[in-house]
C-alpha cells in the first residue's frame, strides 16, 4: 500500500444516501397500500411529467433497479437464466435481462426481514416478495433497447399501458426550436394519456415544481463532480456510484434535489476546503467509462493499493449531471434556467424549458457520433488532471459502449495511456476478475506506480 | 550480481539466472497442481545448471499468471513488463513484442528504452492463445510438435470462420467430413490464431522490429501465418519461452 499523503474520513451523507435509496424502493413497493400509483420507466425518462399526477406517484427506474439485481449475484443469475429460458438472447442488454427476469420469477430485489424491516434481498431479508407490478409505463427512447424493453414488460405483466417519448433528436450542438417542439408535443400528448390511464386530473403546479427540482438535482450533481477536479479528489468513483444513482432514480423529486443541493454538495465543498481525500494515498488519477461490472466493485478498491483514484467518468458525471462551458473555457454545472416554480406561466413554457435543458445531457450526445464523446472525455482528462483511462468494454450495454473503441484511439492520440477490459455491467458470467486485476497490474506498471 | 527471474506460466514454469547480465542457468518444468513445489523444483534445476548455490542469488523476481504463488521471490513484475525487458535485452531494435503462451496472447509496444507504451491482451477467448493449437492438434489427431511442419505442406487456404475455440473444433469436424486435407486444416488453425493475434497487435499500433516470444514461437506454421498477416518478418529468440523469465531476472538486477 502506497503511503498515505492526505487525511481521509467517511462521507457523512453516506448513511442518509442508503436510507433514501431504500425509501425509494419501499415507496414503490408500498404505493398501493397508501392509495398511490406506481410506474415503471427508464433512468432517463422525463420523470417531472408524471409528478403532475400527485405526490403519491412512485417510480421504479429500470437501470438502477437492474444494477441492484446485478449486485445480488445469486438473484441476478436466477434472473438471467429465467430470461434465457424464456427465449431471450443472451447478448441483449444485461440490465434489461435482469429486469425481465425479476418479473418472470416474480421476485423483487428488496423484501422485509423477520422484524418487518425493508431491506435489499442480498442484505438478508426474509421471504422474497413478488415484483410490484406497475400501473403504467412512462419511458423515453434514445438507446436502442429502451422502447422494446418496456414493450416486453407490458406484455409480461399482462398489458400495462405504456407511453414512450422519442427524444433522439440529434446532438445538442444542432438543437433547433422544431426539435424541441417535437419532444414537447410528445410530453403534452403524454400528459393527456396519463390523465386517461390513471383517471386523475393533472396538476401543473406539481409539474413546475418537479421541473425545478430536476434542474436543481442535475446541476448540483455536476457541481459535486466538478469538485473532484481538486487534488486530492474528495470523492472516488466507487462512492460516486452510490450517490449519482439518485439522479437516475427520482431526479425530479424534492428529496433528491434537496439531498444533492443541501446535504451532499455542502459536505463535498467542506471536504475540498479541508483537503479531505477519498483515497489518502492518491498519487495517480484515472477515469473509467460506462457502467462498471456491478458485482465486482472491488476492482476500484484494488486500485487504491497503487494509490490510484478513479475520479469519475463521463458516465458518472454526465449520465444525469448537466454541464456547460464556462467563461474560462472549462466545464462547470449548467446554469439553471428557472429557480422558482412560480416563474413558469404555462405548461407549454415549462415543458419547453425542461426539454431544452435536458436535451443537452452529455450521455445522450455520443449516440450521434463518437467524436462528441471523445471530445468530452479528453476535456475531463485535462480538467480533472488524469494520468490514464480505464475503459470498460461493456458487453452488457450497447448504448453506452457504442463507439468506445473510437474513444480509445482519440484518447491515445491526445496523449493519454488507455487500458481496456472486457466485462458486463449486469451479467457476471462475462467478467473475468482475475484477468482484469492482471491488466490493472500491468497498466499501473506502465504508469510507473508500485504497490509498496 | 547474481539474480533470478521465475516465470509462473499457465502450463510451464521457467527460471533464468543471470550473473552480471549474462545467463548462467535456466530451467523449465511443467507446473503441476502444486505450483509452489514446481517453482521450487525449477529454481533448484536452474541453480544446478548455473553451478551456484541458491543462497548466492541476491534477488529473485517473479512474473507470470501464477506469480502470487512464489512467496520466496523478493518482488514481482507483470508479464507485460517482463516481456518488454527481456525482448529489448535480446533485440535492442525491438519496438513490438508478441507473446503467445498457453493461456494468453499479448501484444506490447515498447520504446527504445524498453518502456511499455501500450499493450493488449486477448480476452477470454482461447483462440488467441497457445492452448488452441493443442485442442486442434487433438482434433486432427496430430502430435502437437508436428502441427506446424504439417501446415507448411498446405497447398490451399481454407478459411476457419469460427472466432471461438469450441466452435472451431466443430468446424474441423465439418472439414474432415468435407475431406479437406489435414495439412490445409492445420494451416487453417494457424491462420485463425494469427488473425486474432494480428488484430490485437494492430490495436496497439505495431512498429518494426517485431519480436515473437512464448511457446507458440516454436510453431513454424503459426510463425508463417503471422508473418503473412503482419506483412513483416518477426524475430524469434533461440528459446522464446524464456524471455519472460529473463525480463524478470533483469528486473531483479535493477535493469531497464
Amino acid at each position: 500500500m502506497a503511503e498515505a499523503k492526505y487525511p481521509t474520513e467517511k462521507l457523512k451523507a453516506w448513511n442518509r444516501a442508503k436510507e433514501l435509496r431504500l425509501m425509494y424502493y419501499q415507496n414503490y413497493a408500498e404505493a398501493h397500500d397508501k392509495g398511490g400509483l406506481r410506474y415503471g420507466g427508464g433512468a432517463w425518462t422525463f420523470d417531472a411529467v408524471p409528478a403532475g399526477l400527485g405526490e403519491d406517484v412512485y417510480p421504479i427506474t429500470s437501470e438502477p433497479y437492474s444494477a441492484s439485481i446485478a449486485f445480488d449475484k445469486e438473484l441476478s443469475l436466477e434472473c438471467l437464466e429465467a430470461t434465457e429460458k424464456a427465449g431471450y438472447a443472451r447478448d441483449l442488454c444485461a440490465y434489461m435481462r435482469n429486469y425481465w427476469g425479476s418479473i418472470l420469477l416474480d421476485k423483487y430485489a428488496f423484501n422485509y426481514d423477520a422484524d418487518g424491516n425493508f431491506k435489499p434481498r442480498a442484505a438478508g431479508g426474509g421471504e422474497t416478495i413478488g415484483f410490484p407490478k406497475a400501473d403504467f409505463l412512462w419511458q423515453d427512447h434514445i438507446c436502442c433497447s429502451h422502447a422494446k424493453w418496456y414493450q416486453v414488460i407490458s406484455e409480461l405483466e399482462g398489458g400495462i399501458p405504456m407511453f414512450c417519448v422519442d427524444n433522439a433528436v440529434g446532438p445538442a450542438s444542432e438543437l433547433t426550436d422544431s426539435k424541441i417542439k417535437y419532444v414537447v408535443d410528445q410530453l403534452n400528448d403524454g400528459i393527456q394519456w396519463l390523465e386517461k390511464v390513471t383517471k386523475r386530473d393533472y396538476n401543473d403546479e406539481l409539474l413546475y415544481k418537479a421541473i425545478v427540482n430536476h434542474f436543481r438535482s442535475t446541476s448540483s450533481w455536476a457541481r459535486i463532480c466538478e469538485l473532484n477536479k481538486t487534488i486530492p479528489a474528495p470523492l472516488d468513483e466507487k462512492t460516486m456510484y452510490s450517490l449519482y444513482v439518485f439522479g437516475t432514480l427520482h431526479k425530479a423529486s424534492q428529496y433528491v434535489a434537496d439531498f444533492y443541493e443541501k446535504e451532499l454538495l455542502p459536505e463535498v465543498e467542506d471536504r475540498v476546503k479541508r483537503g479531505i481525500a477519498a483515497v489518502p494515498n492518491e498519487s495517480v488519477r484515472v477515469m473509467s467509462d460506462t457502467q462498471p461490472p456491478w458485482g465486482f466493485l472491488k476492482v476500484f478498491r484494488y486500485l487504491e493499493k497503487y494509490g490510484c483514484v478513479s475520479v469519475g467518468s463521463l458516465y458518472t458525471f454526465g449520465l444525469v449531471g448537466q454541464w456547460e462551458v464556462k467563461e474560462d473555457g472549462t466545464w462547470g454545472p449548467k446554469t439553471i434556467p428557472v429557480t422558482d416554480p412560480n416563474d413558469f406561466s404555462s405548461r407549454e413554457e415549462a415543458l419547453t424549458s425542461y426539454v431544452r435543458y435536458e436535451l443537452h445531457k452529455p450521455e445522450w450526445q455520443h449516440f450521434y457520433h463518437p467524436k462528441i464523446k471523445s471530445d468530452m472525455m479528453i476535456r475531463i482528462a485535462k480538467e480533472w488532471k488524469l494520468d490514464g483511462i480505464m475503459l470498460h468494454y461493456n458487453r452488457g450495454c450497447e448504448g453506452l459502449s457504442v463507439g468506445i473503441a473510437e474513444n480509445r484511439l482519440a484518447l491515445q492520440d491526445a496523449g493519454y495511456p488507455v487500458m481496456t477490459f472486457e466485462g458486463n455491467m449486469g451479467d457476471e458470467r462475462e467478467f473475468d476478475m482475475a484477468r482484469t486485476m492482471a491488466r490493472i497490474d500491468a497498466f499501473m506498471e506502465t504508469l510507473g506506480v508500485k504497490t509498496a | 550480481m547474481i539474480t533470478a527471474g521465475i516465470d509462473m506460466g499457465a502450463k510451464t514454469i521457467k527460471v533464468v539466472i543471470l550473473k552480471d547480465g549474462e545467463i548462467i542457468g535456466k530451467s523449465i518444468v511443467i507446473g503441476g497442481l502444486d505450483q509452489k513445489k514446481s517453482a521450487e523444483e525449477a529454481v533448484e534445476k536452474a541453480v544446478a545448471e548455473a553451478g551456484i548455490t541458491r543462497d548466492q542469488i541476491e534477488k529473485m523476481v517473479a512474473t507470470g499468471a501464477g506469480r502470487g504463488e512464489v512467496d520466496f521471490a523478493d518482488s514481482d513484475i507483470t508479464e507485460v513488463g517482463a516481456d518488454a525487458k527481456g525482448a529489448i535485452k535480446l533485440y535492442p531494435s525491438a519496438r513490438t513484442v508478441i507473446d503467445v503462451g498457453a493461456e494468453e496472447g499479448r501484444g506490447i509496444r515498447i520504446d527504445s528504452a524498453g518502456k511499455v507504451v501500450d499493450f493488449s491482451i486477448n480476452e477470454k477467448c482461447a483462440a488467441g492463445a497457445g492452448s488452441f493449437t493443442e485442442s486442434m492438434a487433438r482434433a486432427l489427431e496430430v502430435p502437437l510438435e508436428e502441427l506446424g511442419p504439417l501446415s507448411l505442406k498446405s497447398t490451399q487456404e481454407v478459411p476457419m470462420n469460427a472466432q471461438c475455440a469450441v466452435f472451431a473444433e466443430s468446424e474441423v469436424v465439418t472439414m474432415v467430413h468435407n475431406k479437406i486435407p489435414k495439412e490445409d486444416m492445420a494451416r487453417a488453425v494457424h491462420d485463425a490464431i494469427a488473425s486474432r493475434i494480428t488484430s490485437m497487435v494492430r490495436k496497439v499500433g505495431f512498429e518494426k522490429d517485431v519480436v515473437l516470444i512464448g511457446g507458440l514461437a516454436h510453431n513454424v506454421g503459426f510463425v508463417k501465418s503471422l508473418e503473412k498477416d503482419l506483412e513483416t518478418e518477426v524475430m524469434i529468440p533461440e528459446q522464446p519461452e524464456f524471455v519472460g523469465a529473463l525480463g524478470a531476472a533483469i528486473a531483479a538486477s535493477g535493469g531497464a
